[in-house]
C-alpha cells in the first residue's frame, strides 16, 4: 500500500500544467474567441509534440502506454487551464474506445481527433474539428469519417464547448465492435471529474490572487475573515475530492468513479460559486477569468452522467453491498465483496 | 501508487481481527465520563489491550508499543472500530501527548510516562483551554514560576476533557509576564497533586464529560516540562498538529458509523424523503473520502514528508462529516430522534444516535473551532493577507 503519485507522474503533472501555463492563459483563451477558430494551431501543435494524445495508446501503436492515473494528471491540468481544444475526450475516450475495438489509430496521434457520441451525452463535443466520430446504435460501436455524418450546432453557454447534434445511419461497414460503451463510460465520467477538480483549484487560486490585490476599506479583500472562509471551504472540497479522484483511476472502480464526479462537481461548483462572489463585480462580467471556468463547471457537471445518475450507482452499492471501514480498497469487486458475504 | 494491501498488511489484519474477535467484551462498557465505573471499566480495558500487545501499535516497542508503521495503524484502526471494540479512554494520552513525547521527550520522560500511558496505568486528560483562552491559545494566563528544581502552577484550566476520573493532565503555562506565543512551557501534573482542584462541568446533556482546574501553587518538578522552557507553543503545536490532522478521528470511527446509518436507513426506507436518501449517500461517500485522503497523508508521512496544512483541512472535514452523519440518523428516525436510551420505547440504537449526534455538536468546536481552522487554511495553505 503506497497511496502517493509516482515521480514520473508528478513530473508528467507538472510538465503539462507548466505547458498550459504558457500557452493557455485567460488572454490566449479571448484571442482564440475572437478568431472565430476551434482551436489554436499553435498550442495543438505542442500538445501533440508532447505525445500527450497518444497518452493511453499502447507503445506499440506509438502511444505512451500510460494508464488512467497519467491521464487524470493530464485532464485535471487542462481544466485547471480551461482548455478548448479536446485533447482530454480524444486521448482519454476515443483512443481507448478504439484501441479496445482493435481498430487502426490511424492519423489519432498526429493531430487528428476523433469526437465521441457517448449514449449518456445527448450531444457530441468537437464533432466539426473531428476527422471521425465514435456513434453508438445501441450497444455497436461505429467509427463514421466526418464527411459521413451531418451537424447540427447547439449552442452552449460555453463559448469552448462545441456542441452538435449528430444525424447518421449505422451499416455494416461503420460497425467496429460492440460492448464497448461501459468502459468508455468510465473513462469519459473519470476524465470530466479530473478536469472539475483541477478547474475548482483554478477558481480559488484566481479568486486568493484577486483578494490579495482588490483593496476596500483601506486593506486587501483577502484580510477579512468572510473572503478566507468561503475560499477555505471550497479549498476543503478540492482537497477530499483528490484523493477519491486518484483512487478512482488506480482502481478502475465504477462506484469510485462515480463518487469522484460527484466530490468533484461539488468541489467545481463551490469553487466557482465563491469566486464569483469574491470578484464582486467584476466576477460577474466577462472582463475576468471565472466565467470561463463557472461555465465549463457547469456543463461537465453535468455531461457524462449528471449528479443524480452517479448518486445512483453509489446507491446501488452502498444499499445493497456488505459495507465496513475495512472495505475501503475493497470497492472494485462488488461481486467479490457480496459473494463473501453471502 | 499502489493500492492494494500487502500480503504482510493482510496478514497483520487477520492477527488483528482474529485478537479482538477473541478480546472485545460482549456487552458494551458503560460509558467512562458519566461515572468512575465506567471509567475504570474502561481502563482495564486498556490493560487489556496492552497485554496482548495493542496498546498503541505505531510506539517503539521499548515504551510499549509495536513499532508498527502509519498504513498498520490504520489497518488496527478499521478492524477495532469493525469490532466494535470500546471507545479509547486514554486517547488525550495515547494519541496526542504521546506522538509528542516521542518527538520532544528526554529518554527520562519517556521511560517514565509512555509505558504507563500505553498500559492504561495512567489516564491523562488534557489541560489547555482557559477561561479567556479557547481557540485563542496564545492567550493562556496559568503560570508556571520557577523555584529551584521545581515549578509552581497557578491558574484556571477548563473543558479538560475526561479530567474528572484521569491521573495526569498535560497544560500550557507561561513565565509571569510573558506575552502571546513567548514564554510558554508544556508542563505535565498529576491531577491529585496538593493545590489541584478538579470541578466537573457537565455538558449540554448533564453528562460531566469534561471539567474544570484550580490550580493553587501546584508543585511539580521542572522535568515534567516537556521541551524547552519558553518552547511550549511550537511543541503544543505539534500536538495539535497530531489531534486535528490524523490520530485524534482516525478514518474507521465515520466509516463504521456511516456503515450503521446505511443499514437504519436501509430498515427504515418506506417513507423517508428522498433527500434524506441523498445524505445517507453523501455521508458515505465523505467517510470513504476521508479514509482515502488519511490513506494518502500517512503514505507520504511514510515515505518522510511532514504534517501540514492538512491538519486543518482534516479537521473541518471530518467534524462535519460527523454532524452531517448524526443529523441525518436523526432525519431518518424522525418523532423518535428526541428519545433518549431511557425511553420505554426507544428502539436498540436510537440512544446511540442521540448520544453520538450530542458527541458530533462539539466537534466544530473542539480542537480549534472551525473558524479558526479557516483562517489557517486561507492564511497559510493559500497564503492569504492576514
Amino acid at each position: 500500500m503506497d497511496f502517493r503519485l509516482t515521480d514520473e507522474q508528478q513530473m508528467l503533472a507538472e510538465m503539462v500544467g507548466q505547458m498550459l501555463a504558457e500557452n493557455c492563459s485567460g488572454a490566449d483563451l479571448r484571442r482564440l474567441l475572437e478568431s472565430g477558430e476551434s482551436r489554436d494551431a499553435a498550442r495543438w501543435e505542442q500538445i501533440v509534440g508532447l505525445g500527450l494524445p497518444g497518452t493511453m495508446a499502447p507503445e506499440t501503436a506509438g502511444g505512451s502506454g500510460l494508464g488512467a492515473v497519467e491521464m487524470a494528471l493530464i485532464a485535471t491540468a487542462c481544466g485547471y487551464a480551461a482548455l478548448p481544444e479536446p485533447l482530454v475526450e480524444h486521448a482519454g475516450v476515443a483512443i481507448p474506445l478504439l484501441v479496445a475495438a482493435g481498430a487502426d489509430l490511424g492519423e489519432a496521434l498526429s493531430g487528428a481527433t476523433i469526437a465521441v457520441g457517448h449514449p449518456i451525452n445527448p450531444f457530441v463535443v468537437d464533432a466539426d474539428s473531428a476527422t471521425a466520430l465514435l456513434l453508438a446504435d445501441a450497444d455497436a460501436l461505429h467509427l463514421l469519417p466526418r464527411d459521413a455524418v451531418s451537424l447540427t450546432r447547439q449552442a452552449s453557454i460555453d463559448p469552448f464547448r462545441r456542441l452538435f447534434r449528430v444525424h447518421w445511419r449505422p451499416s455494416a461497414e461503420t460497425r467496429i465492435g460492440a460492448g464497448l460503451w461501459d468502459k468508455a463510460l468510465d473513462h469519459g465520467v473519470l476524465f470530466a471529474a479530473a478536469q472539475l477538480l483541477g478547474l475548482a483549484q483554478r477558481a480559488v487560486d484566481l479568486s486568493v490572487a484577486y483578494a490579495s490585490e482588490r483593496q476596500q476599506f483601506g486593506k486587501p479583500i483577502g484580510s477579512f475573515q468572510a473572503i478566507k472562509h468561503h475560499l477555505a471551504t471550497a479549498q476543503v472540497k478540492v482537497e477530499f475530492a483528490r484523493p477519491v479522484l486518484l483512487a478512482a483511476a488506480a482502481s478502475a472502480s465504477p462506484v469510485r468513479i462515480s463518487h469522484a464526479k460527484i466530490a468533484a462537481t461539488a468541489a467545481a461548483e463551490a469553487a466557482t460559486h465563491a469566486a464569483v462572489q469574491v470578484h464582486g463585480a467584476m466576477g460577474y462580467s466577462w472582463e475576468v477569468d471565472v466565467h470561463f471556468l463557472l461555465k465549463r463547471s457547469l456543463a461537465l457537471g453535468q455531461a457524462w452522467g449528471t449528479p443524480g445518475f452517479h448518486r445512483a450507482r453509489v446507491a446501488e452499492h452502498v444499499l445493497s453491498a456488505p459495507l465496513g471501514a475495512d472495505r475501503t480498497f475493497g470497492l472494485g469487486a462488488i461481486e467479490e465483496i457480496r459473494s463473501e458475504a453471502a | 501508487m499502489d493500492l492494494n494491501y500487502t500480503p504482510a498488511e493482510q496478514a497483520f489484519r487477520a492477527e488483528v481481527r482474529q485478537w479482538l474477535a477473541a478480546h472485545v467484551p460482549s456487552e458494551p462498557l458503560a460509558d467512562f465520563d458519566s461515572t468512575r465505573e465506567g471509567f475504570e471499566a474502561h481502563r482495564e480495558w486498556e490493560r487489556t489491550l496492552h497485554r496482548g500487545g495493542w496498546g498503541m501499535v505505531t510506539w517503539p516497542i521499548e515504551y510499549g508499543g509495536r513499532g508498527l508503521d502509519l498504513i498498520r495503524w490504520l489497518i488496527f484502526e478499521e478492524e477495532y472500530y469493525r469490532a466494535g471494540a470500546p471507545l479509547r479512554v486514554n486517547q488525550n494520552g495515547i494519541f496526542l501527548l504521546g506522538p509528542t513525547l516521542i518527538e520532544y521527550g528526554t529518554p527520562e520522560q519517556k521511560a517514565r510516562f509512555l509505558p504507563a500511558m500505553a498500559s492504561g496505568d495512567e489516564i491523562w486528560a488534557q489541560a489547555w483551554s482557559e477561561p479567556g483562552a479557547g481557540s485563542d491559545l496564545a492567550g493562556v494566563r496559568a503560570t508556571a514560576v520557577r523555584d529551584g528544581d521545581d515549578y509552581v502552577l497557578s491558574g484556571h484550566k477548563i473543558w479538560s476533557s475526561r479530567a474528572v476520573h484521569a491521573d495526569w493532565a498535560f497544560g500550557l503555562f507561561r513565565e509571569p509576564g510573558s506575552e502571546r506565543h513567548k514564554g510558554l512551557s508544556l508542563v505535565f501534573f498529576p491531577l491529585d497533586a496538593p493545590g489541584v482542584t478538579v470541578r466537573p462541568i457537565a455538558r449540554l446533556d448533564g453528562k460531566p464529560v469534561f471539567a474544570e482546574l484550580f490550580l493553587d501553587a501546584v508543585r511539580v518538578p521542572v522535568s515534567n516540562r516537556l521541551g524547552e522552557e519558553g518552547q511550549g507553543w511550537s511543541v503544543c503545536m505539534s500536538t495539535a498538529g497530531f489531534e486535528r490532522g490524523l490520530m485524534l478521528r482516525s478514518p474507521a470511527r465515520f466509516q463504521v458509523a456511516a456503515a450503521k446509518l446505511v443499514a437504519l436507513y436501509r430498515g427504515r426506507a418506506d417513507g423517508v424523503e428522498p433527500e434524506v436518501r441523498a445524505r445517507v449517500l453523501q455521508a458515505w461517500m465523505d467517510a470513504d473520502a476521508y479514509a482515502l485522503s488519511i490513506y494518502a497523508t500517512a503514505s507520504r508521512l511514510m515515505a518522510g514528508g511532514a504534517i501540514g496544512p492538512e491538519t486543518s483541512t482534516n479537521k473541518i472535514f471530518w467534524s462535519e462529516l460527523d454532524l452531517d452523519l448524526h443529523r441525518t440518523a436523526l432525519a431518518i428516525l424522525g418523532a423518535e430522534a428526541e428519545l433518549t436510551g431511557a425511553a420505554p420505547d426507544a428502539a436498540a440504537d436510537i440512544g446511540d444516535w442521540l448520544d453520538g449526534y450530542v458527541f458530533s455538536l462539539a466537534g466544530p468546536i473542539y480542537a480549534g473551532a472551525n473558524e479558526i481552522q479557516r483562517n489557517i487554511i486561507a492564511e497559510r495553505m493559500l497564503g492569504m493577507p492576514r
